[in-house]
Parts: structure tokens; C-alpha cells; sequence
């Protein structure tokens, strides 16, 4: 069969995951993080904020992962004086793995800060009017009211934009990382075991993905649990609070 | 592929000095991703409908293959099926073939088609989920009048289901081909010729990778605005019977 190429070489396999787990970790908390405030400047009133921050989204959105890695790891080439001189060559745009960082980071800020203006969006109004009400200032209705529901609103949505972030890690093997996907692809250089070796990988990835949808499933039941059904409440009722959530059509790939 | 970059060479050169004239590049490369994108829509409207009629099925065979085929698209990367097919695929034909022909065979499959193929194998399972919902979207009231009509199933698909569901299906259907666009540029691996693979090979040999790189994302982000314009258009029509609130 051939499984000795694989059986071998685990330590390699392990090695890689490690990396894309790296990549898919930090990317997404950076850019979870930049996110909130990416969504509200886009929400916001002034123009001086809210087009270049449309103009981000846009491109970010509309153009390949793929050339977006290229223009930042062989783009930054061009710019080398320029860099050097700001100290952002040597130990930065130099390294493949910041460049994958970065690019990632940026892109799923994008990605996630659509996602973030919809819920905010999504808010019901009478939840905000009330908080109005109550007296809070802005600020506090954000923190407080607004931006609470809109990541459960958002929890959906943003699930399948973390598992497609992780798949997504998988285009730094362009750019010479050896993430899964790169360790697969030097090993079938090495053992011409093409086969056995992609199919390995991608159960690999499989068994992740589907892994970080079944935890995100459990902090989603976890966050609604004030929605859910009683016990003891009739059947009809069990369906109107929402106890079978409708389910979210996946497309968010890039 | 070799008379449609003479053409390009000759009629698509971008009048810009920076491209040092290297213009006609993205001319060829815009013109073959427009063709890989085009080539998987039949592929992957006939892979969502089958999908769709396989995942609502009552045969649960047909269910069960619906969903192993949803299920690992969804969780493999594109990159690792692309690999797969290219590459994997090739190696295992070029071993059968072998061993049944008693000498060595050598398989060279064209990167179109392997690009055509497996992008509308992976766009055809996103597109199962928007057919269903689709489907699952038509009043089942509709469905029960085509009946009492005496249409038999095939007839009241044809009149009464489909031109509703493609009403749904729309917007869905725009965002799988905006996403397809984008993923065709991964053809670039399997060293096809599109947009992606054209610039970076004028990008390395004037070694301006930024200036070509950014021109190459910025035609990607044109397709994508021309695309959004002719979806919203095409909405339009597809809702025309509609009333709005």
C-alpha cells in the first residue's frame, strides 16, 4: 500500500499541523480583534472614515488570497531600500511566515469585520432604544447591548469564516512555508507517494475542520442558552423559540 | 492555447510604459480565467442540481452520497483538491495504464480541463446547498396546484418549480461564481495559464513583482465589481413578477 510514507514521516506531518494551527490561531485572533473596530468605522457617519475603510474591505474581499500572499511576499520586494530603511526588511517583509501572518491577518479582518457590520446591523432596534432609554451613553450601548448580540448573531456566520480561514492557511505552501499542505507536497517530492500522502492530508484537514464546527456549535448552544425551550414547553412553541436553529448556507470561501 | 496569446500579443498591449511591455500578459491571463470560469458553470450547475435531487432524495443511498460529497468539500482545502486531482490522479492513471499496457505510460493531463473538472467538482457541492434551499424555498402550495393540474413530476419541475427556484437561487448562485473567480487564480499551481500564473511569470522576468502583482488583483477586482453590476441586473429580471413590499 504504501503507508510507510506516511507512517515514517508523522513527526514531518505533526510539524506542519503545527504551523497551519499557528497561522489559523493567530491570524484570527488579530483579526477578530481588528475587526470590531474595522465594522464600526464602516458603519460610521463620517466619510473620511467609512470609504477607506469600504476601499480595505473591497479589495481584501474581491481579490484571491493567492495574490494577495504574492503582492506581500514578493511585492514587498520591490520596496527593499524603503523598507530597510524604516527597519521593516530584515526579520519582517524578509520572512515568509510574517508575510503569511500578515496577509492572513489582513484578509480575515476584512471577511470578519463584513460579517460583524451585518450583525450590528441585524441588532434589533427596539433592544437599542431601550438602552437609550435606560440612559446609557454610546459607548456603553456598544459595549453593553450592541456588540454582545451582534457576535451571537454573528457566531453563525463567523464559524464558517474560521474553518475557511484554516483551510485558507493551506496557499502559504506557495510561499515556501512547510504548513500540512507544504510538508505534503515535499514528501511527495521525496516518496512519489502522491496518492496516499493527499489523501492523508486531507483527512487531516477534514477531521479539523469538522472538529472546529462542532465546537463552535457547542459555544453557540452555550450563548443562546436563555432562547432555548424550557423542558415541559409544548412542541409548537419548542419550534418558534428557535430550539432547531435554521441552518446557514457555507459560502465564505476565498 | 498558442494562437490566443499571438492574439494578445498583437492586439492587447496595454499602452502603459510601466509594463515595459509586458501588457499583453494580463490580455491572456484575464481572457483564460474568464474561460476556466465560464467552462465550470455547466459543471457546476449540473453537480448542484444532481446534488440537490441526491440530498432531498427519499432514496437513502442517493442521501448518503449527497452528503459524503457536501461533506468533504467542505472540509478539504481547495489547494489539497486541486493537488489531489492534478497530481494524484495523473500518478494512479499512469500506473494503471502501465500495468495494463506492460510498458511504462506516460499521463499528461491538459490543466484546463483538471482546472475545469475539479474547481466545478468543488463549486458544484457549494452549489448543491443553494439549489436546495431553493427548492426547499418554493411555496409547497405551489407544488400541490401543479399537482391537482394533473402535471405529472417532470412537467411541473420544468413550469412551476424551476422558474421559482432559480428565483432564489440567484443570489446564491452569484456568490459561488464571484468565489469561483477567485479560486480559479489556485489553477495558477498546476501551471495554467490564467491571470495569476501570467503575471507572475512577466513579474519575475522584469522583476517589478509588486506592480504586477497589484495590476493582476486590481483586473480580479474588476471582474468581481462587473459581476456584481450583471447579478444585480439579473436579479432584477429573475424578481420582475414579484411585488415588493
Amino acid at each position: 500500500m504504501g503507508l510507510d510514507a506516511i507512517y515514517d514521516n508523522l513527526d514531518k506531518f505533526a510539524a506542519g499541523l503545527w504551523l497551519t494551527m499557528q497561522l489559523t490561531l493567530i491570524s484570527s485572533a488579530i483579526g477578530l480583534a481588528l475587526a470590531v473596530p474595522i465594522a464600526l468605522g464602516r458603519l460610521s457617519s463620517n466619510p473620511f472614515v467609512k470609504w477607506p475603510i469600504f476601499g480595505y474591505m473591497f479589495y481584501f474581499r474581491g481579490t484571491p488570497l493567492l495574490v494577495q500572499i504574492f503582492l506581500i511576499y514578493y511585492g514587498s520586494g520591490q520596496f527593499v531600500p524603503a523598507l530597510k530603511a524604516i527597519g521593516l526588511w530584515d526579520g519582517f517583509f524578509r520572512e515568509a511566515y510574517f508575510c503569511a501572518l500578515l496577509t492572513l491577518t489582513l484578509n480575515t479582518a476584512a471577511y470578519t469585520a463584513e460579517i460583524l457590520r451585518g450583525a450590528i446591523l441585524g441588532v434589533p432596534h427596539g433592544e437599542v432604544e431601550a438602552a437609550k432609554a435606560v440612559g446609557m451613553s454610546r459607548v456603553l450601548r456598544l459595549r453593553r447591548v450592541i456588540l454582545p448580540r451582534a457576535f451571537r448573531i454573528a457566531l453563525p456566520a463567523y464559524t464558517n469564516e474560521f474553518v475557511f480561514l484554516f483551510q485558507a492557511t493551506s496557499l502559504v505552501s506557495v510561499i515556501t512555508l512547510l504548513d500540512l499542505t507544504g510538508i505534503a507536497r515535499d514528501l511527495i517530492a521525496e516518496t512519489f507517494r502522491s496518492m496516499q500522502i493527499w489523501i492523508f492530508t486531507g483527512a487531516l484537514y477534514c477531521a479539523i475542520s469538522y472538529f472546529f464546527f462542532w465546537l463552535f456549535r457547542r459555544l453557540e448552544w452555550r450563548w443562546s442558552g436563555h432562547l432555548r425551550p424550557r423542558p415541559g414547553m409544548a412542541p409548537a412553541k419548542r419550534k418558534a423559540a428557535g430550539a432547531e436553529p435554521a441552518e446557514t448556507p457555507a459560502i465564505v470561501t476565498r | 492555447m498558442g494562437d490566443l496569446g499571438e492574439f494578445c500579443r498583437l492586439y492587447g498591449n496595454v499602452p502603459v510604459d510601466q509594463f515595459r511591455g509586458y501588457g499583453w500578459v494580463f490580455c491572456s491571463g484575464v481572457l483564460i480565467t474568464l474561460l476556466v470560469g465560464v467552462a465550470c458553470i455547466p459543471v457546476v450547475i449540473v453537480l448542484g442540481l444532481l446534488g440537490a435531487w441526491a440530498k432531498l432524495s427519499h432514496n437513502r443511498l442517493a442521501r448518503s452520497v449527497g452528503m459524503t460529497y457536501t461533506t468533504i468539500v467542505r472540509g478539504v482545502p481547495e489547494l489539497v483538491l486541486i493537488l489531489l486531482t492534478y497530481y494524484g490522479i495523473t500518478l494512479v492513471l499512469q500506473n494503471v495504464l502501465s500495468a495494463i499496457a506492460g510498458r511504462q505510460v506516460i499521463v499528461d493531463i491538459n490543466p484546463f480541463l483538471a482546472g475545469v473538472m475539479t474547481l466545478g467538482l468543488i463549486y458544484g457541492a457549494f452549489a448543491t446547498e443553494v439549489f436546495r434551499g431553493a427548492y426547499l424555498a418554493v411555496d409547497r402550495g405551489q407544488i400541490e396546484a401543479a399537482k391537482a393540474y394533473g402535471m405529472n413530476k417532470e412537467t411541473a419541475f420544468l413550469r412551476v418549480i424551476m422558474p421559482q427556484m432559480l428565483r432564489f437561487a440567484l443570489p446564491g448562485l452569484g456568490n459561488v461564481w464571484m468565489v469561483l473567480i477567485k479560486a480559479t487564480s489556485l489553477m495558477s499551481v498546476i501551471q495554467l495559464e490564467e491571470l495569476m500564473r501570467m503575471s507572475d511569470i512577466a513579474a519575475r522576468a522584469v522583476r517589478m513583482p509588486f506592480t504586477f502583482y497589484f495590476a493582476a488583483s486590481i483586473l480580479y477586482l474588476t471582474i468581481t465589481i462587473i459581476s456584481i453590476w450583471a447579478l444585480h441586473r439579473g436579479e432584477s429580471w429573475a424578481n420582475r413578477g414579484v411585488r415588493r413590499a
